[in-house]
C-alpha cells in the first residue's frame, strides 16, 4: 500500500509562535484521512501548506511520490473552513471560474457542473446569485467546485458545518463515493462522530505536535482499557458486588437496558481473558450484557489532549 | 498566464457589471456639464450686474474722462455741493460716489480723492478709476512743468520682446502657459485615476476577503497573480470609464454649447483666457504653432510610461492595505502614508515647477518615486534632458519591483488574516512569515 500524500517534518513558525513543530503525516492512497485537534492546534496551517497557500520553515511534502509542485494545485481539491463565494456573482458562472483556475476547459467544466448540479438536484440554482440563496445551499455549490476537476486528493475542513441532516448525509454518501472512485481523501474536523463514522485513518495534533497517528482501529486498540460493560441480575446484588470488588476493579455503568440490572464496569488486568470474566460472573448471576468497552475518538481525544496540557 | 488572463477578465466583468459604476459611469459627465453650465450661467448674471458710481468733480478736471464701461455707469454729479451729492447717492442707491475736490497742486489732489460707498468697494472697480485719476494727474503735472505731451506721445515705443530657442524657433510668451497647462492636466489626470482606481482595487480585495472566497482562490492560483489580476483588471475597467467619460462628456458639452448658444468653455474668466483676448492673431498663429511644437511623440511615451508605473505603485501599496484590513473603515490610518505623497506631488508641481521647471526643488522631486509620476509629467512640456528622465523612469521601475514584492508579501499574509486590525509593526513581521 503506497502512500498518496505524505508530509515530513513540517515546521512552522510565525513570529515567535509555533504553528507546527516537526510534524509528519502520511496518508495512504484511497483512505480517508482524520485529522483532529483543538482549535489553534495548527490543522489549518498544515492544510495550508498542503495546498501551497503557506510556506513551511522547513520540512517537505510530497504527493505521489514526488516533491510537491505549484503545478498540482489541479490535483488539489480544497474545501476551506473560512469559505464563501462572491456575493454578487452568478452560481454558473462563478463555477465555472473556479473551475477554469484549476484548470479545466470552459466546455469541459460546463458539462461536469451540469452533471454535479443534475446530481444534487441544484440545476435551477445556476443563474441565481450566491446572495439568494441560504448558507447550506451556497456550501452545496461550494461542494460541487471542489471536487469538480476530479482532484487525486480532496481535502475538507469541517465539511459538514452548515448542513442540516438531510444534506449532510447526502454529502457524506459522495465523500464515500468519491473514496470508492479513487481518490484520497483528507478530514479536518471537530466532529467525532463523523471521524468514527468514515475515517480510516487518523491524527492528532495538539499545540503544534502530532500526538497520535494511525489506523483508527489500531489506536482504538491501543487505547482500550480492558474494560467490561456488565448488566447482572441476582438474588443477592449486594453480596454479589461485594464479592467482585473484592476480585476486580469495579464501577457503576451506565447503559440502557429493560430488565432491572445492576450495571458495572469491570476493568480486568491485561493478561486475563475476557472469558475466564464472563465465566466467572456467569456461575454468579444471570447475564443480560455483557460488552468490552471500545474507547470513543471522542474519549481518546479528550484523553490525549488533556493529559499532554 | 493562463489563470491571470481569467482573473482580470471577471475582475473587468465585475467591476463594469456592477450597478454603481453604471450609474457613475453615465452620470458623471452628465453632472460634470451640468455644473460647468451653471457655473457659466452665474458668471454671466455676475458680469451683467451694472454699478452706477456718481461722479462729484469740484476741480473740473475730469470732466469727459470718466467713460461708461460694460459694468460701471458714471453719474456726473459735479454741479452740486458734496453734501448734496451724498444725500442724492443714498437716496438713488447707487454704488458709490467719487469726490474730487478743487486743488491747485497735483500731488495734494491725489492725496485727498475720496469715495464713498456704504459697502467696501470691488477692487475691480477702484484699479479702474485710479487707472483714470492717475493717467489724468500725470498729463496736468507733465504740461504744468512745462513739458509738451504730442512730444511724449510720439516717442511712445511699444516692446513686445519675440522669445525664441537656440535653434531659432519662434515661441511665444503663451508657449509657457501651454505647456503648464499640458504638463498640469497629465499630473492632475494621473492622481485622481491613482485615488478612485486605487480605491477600487483596494475595495475588491477587502469584498474577498469578507466573501471569505480568497482561501479558495489561493489554492488555485499565486497570491502575486491575484493581486496583479485584480490590479490589471480594475485599470482596464478604469480606462474604459474614463474614454466613455472623454467621449459623452465631449458630446454633451458639444450639444449644451449648441442648444444654450453660450461658450461654456470659455465662460468662466481665467487668465489664460485674459491672454487668449488679448493675443492679436499673430500671436494665435503662434500658439497654434507652440501646442504643435510641443514634443508630442515623446510627450505621449512618457505619459504612458509614467502613468503606468505610477499607477501600478499605488495600486500595489492599495492592494496591500486592503489585504491587511477587513473592512474599509479601518484603511484610514494606512491611508495617509497615500494621500500625503500624492498631495505633495501636485503641490509642488503647480508651485515649483511652473516657477523655475529645471529647479533643484523640481528636479529632485521628480527622482523621488512617490512623487516622480505626478512631478515629471509636469515638467516634461518644458523639456527635460533625456538623462534626466532615463534615470527617474529607472527608479520608479525598480521601486515598482520592490513595492510589488512587498505588497505581494503582505497581502499574501493579509488575505489570510481575520479579525484584528493590524499595526504598522505587524505589517513588518508579516515581511518575514
Amino acid at each position: 500500500m503506497t502512500n498518496y500524500l505524505v508530509a515530513e517534518k513540517i515546521c512552522k513558525n510565525f513570529d515567535n509562535f509555533t504553528a507546527l513543530n516537526d510534524v509528519s503525516i502520511s496518508i495512504p492512497k484511497k483512505s480517508i484521512f482524520g485529522l483532529l485537534g483543538p482549535n489553534g492546534a495548527g490543522k489549518t496551517t498544515l492544510i495550508r501548506i498542503v495546498n501551497q497557500i503557506t510556506m513551511p520553515d522547513s520540512g517537505k511534502i510530497y504527493l505521489d511520490g514526488k516533491l510537491l509542485h505549484p503545478n498540482d494545485v489541479g490535483k488539489i481539491g480544497y474545501l476551506p473552513e473560512e469559505r464563501g463565494l462572491y456575493k454578487s456573482m452568478k452560481v454558473g458562472e462563478q463555477a465555472l471560474y473556479l473551475a477554469r483556475l484549476k484548470g479545466l476547459s470552459k466546455a469541459e467544466a460546463k458539462e461536469r457542473l451540469e452533471y454535479w448540479f443534475k446530481k444534487l438536484g441544484i440545476t435551477h440554482w445556476w443563474d441565481k446569485k450566491i446572495q439568494e440563496l441560504s448558507k447550506g445551499m451556497a456550501q452545496k455549490v461550494q461542494f460541487v467546485i471542489t471536487v469538480l476537476h476530479q482532484p487525486k486528493l480532496l481535502i475538507f475542513d469541517e465539511p459538514f458545518s452548515g448542513f442540516d441532516p438531510v444534506n449532510a448525509e447526502i454529502i457524506k454518501n459522495e465523500i464515500l463515493q468519491l473514496r470508492d472512485e479513487g481518490a484520497t481523501i483528507l478530514f479536518s474536523t471537530h466532529r467525532m462522530e463523523s471521524v468514527e463514522e468514515l475515517c480510516e485513518y487518523m491524527a492528532l495534533i495538539h499545540e503544534g505536535n502530532k500526538l497520535l497517528d494511525g489506523k483508527v482501529a489500531d489506536i482504538k486498540r491501543e487505547y482500550k482499557s480492558n474494560t467490561f460493560e456488565v448488566g447482572l441480575t441476582a438474588e443477592d446484588e449486594t453480596a454479589l458486588l461485594k464479592e467482585l470488588t473484592a476480585n476486580f476493579s469495579v464501577g457503576k455503568a451506565n447503559f440502557k437496558s429493560i430488565t432491572k440490572d445492576l450495571k458495572l464496569s469491570i476493568q480486568i488486568k491485561p493478561e486475563e481473558s475476557p472469558n475466564d470474566l464472563l465465566l466467572y460472573l456467569l456461575s454468579k448471576a444471570r447475564v443480560n450484557h455483557f460488552v468490552e468497552v471500545i474507547p470513543s475518538v471522542n474519549d481518546i481525544f479528550i484523553k490525549t489532549v488533556t493529559h499532554n496540557a | 498566464m493562463h489563470n491571470l488572463k481569467l482573473i482580470i477578465q471577471r475582475e473587468y466583468k465585475a467591476r463594469v457589471r456592477n450597478k454603481t459604476f453604471i450609474v457613475m459611469t453615465f452620470l458623471s459627465p452628465l453632472i460634470l456639464v451640468g455644473m460647468m453650465m451653471l457655473v457659466a450661467y452665474l458668471a454671466t448674471l455676475n458680469n451683467s450686474e451694472k454699478h452706477s458710481i456718481a461722479i462729484n468733480d469740484l476741480s473740473g478736471i475730469f470732466q469727459n474722462e470718466f467713460k461708461n464701461t460694460d459694468g460701471i455707469k458714471f453719474i456726473d454729479l459735479s454741479s452740486i455741493p458734496l453734501e448734496d451729492a451724498k444725500k442724492l447717492v443714498l437716496e438713488k442707491e447707487y454704488y458709490g460716489l467719487l469726490h474730487i475736490p478743487e486743488m491747485d497742486d497735483n500731488f495734494e489732489l491725489a492725496r485727498s480723492v475720496r469715495f464713498f460707498a456704504k459697502e467696501s468697494p470691488s477692487l475691480d472697480i477702484l484699479q479702474h478709476m485710479e487707472q483714470i485719476l492717475t493717467v489724468r494727474l500725470n498729463t496736468r503735472e507733465l504740461i504744468s512743468r512745462g513739458v509738451d505731451i504730442s512730444k511724449i506721445k510720439s516717442a511712445e515705443t511699444p516692446v513686445n520682446i519675440q522669445i525664441q530657442n537656440f535653434e531659432g524657433v519662434r515661441t511665444s510668451k503663451m508657449s509657457n502657459y501651454v505647456k503648464m497647462f499640458f504638463g498640469g492636466a497629465a499630473g492632475y489626470l494621473l492622481m485622481m485615476f491613482i485615488i478612485i482606481y486605487g480605491n477600487m482595487v483596494m475595495r475588491s480585495v477587502i469584498e474577498e476577503k469578507t466573501n471569505r472566497i480568497i482561501e479558495i482562490i489561493v489554492s488555485s492560483v499565486k497570491p502575486i497573480h491575484l493581486m496583479l489580476g485584480k490590479i490589471l483588471g480594475t485599470s482596464l475597467a478604469g480606462i474604459t470609464q474614463f474614454a466613455i467619460w472623454v467621449v459623452l462628456g465631449g458630446i454633451l458639452l458639444f450639444l449644451a454649447a449648441s442648444i444654450t448658444g453660450m461658450d461654456l468653455i470659455s465662460a468662466p474668466p481665467s487668465h489664460a483666457q485674459k491672454g487668449l483676448e488679448q493675443m492679436s492673431s499673430n500671436e494665435m498663429q503662434q500658439l497654434i504653432m507652440d501646442i504643435s511644437n510641443l514634443p508630442i511623440g515623446s510627450l505621449i511615451i512618457a505619459f504612458l510610461g509614467y502613468f503606468i508605473g505610477g499607477y501600478f505603485l499605488y495600486s500595489a501599496i492599495y492592494a496591500a492595505i486592503g489585504a491587511a484590513v477587513d473592512s474599509e473603515t479601518d484603511t484610514q490610518q494606512f491611508m495617509f502614508p497615500i494621500i500625503l505623497p500624492l498631495m505633495l506631488g501636485i503641490y509642488v508641481g503647480f508651485f515649483t515647477v511652473i516657477e523655475n521647471p529645471h529647479g533643484t526643488v523640481a528636479t529632485i522631486f521628480s527622482m523621488i518615486p512617490l512623487t516622480s509620476p505626478i512631478v515629471m509629467l509636469m515638467r516634461i512640456p518644458f523639456g527635460v534632458p533625456w538623462w534626466e528622465l532615463l534615470i527617474s523612469f529607472l527608479i520608479l521601475m525598480i521601486t515598482n519591483f520592490g513595492v510589488l514584492w512587498l505588497a505581494a508579501k503582505i497581502y499574501r499574509v493579509g488575505i489570510l488574516m481575520y479579525g484584528k486590525k493590524p499595526t504598522y509593526k505587524e505589517l513588518y513581521k508579516w515581511l518575514k512569515y
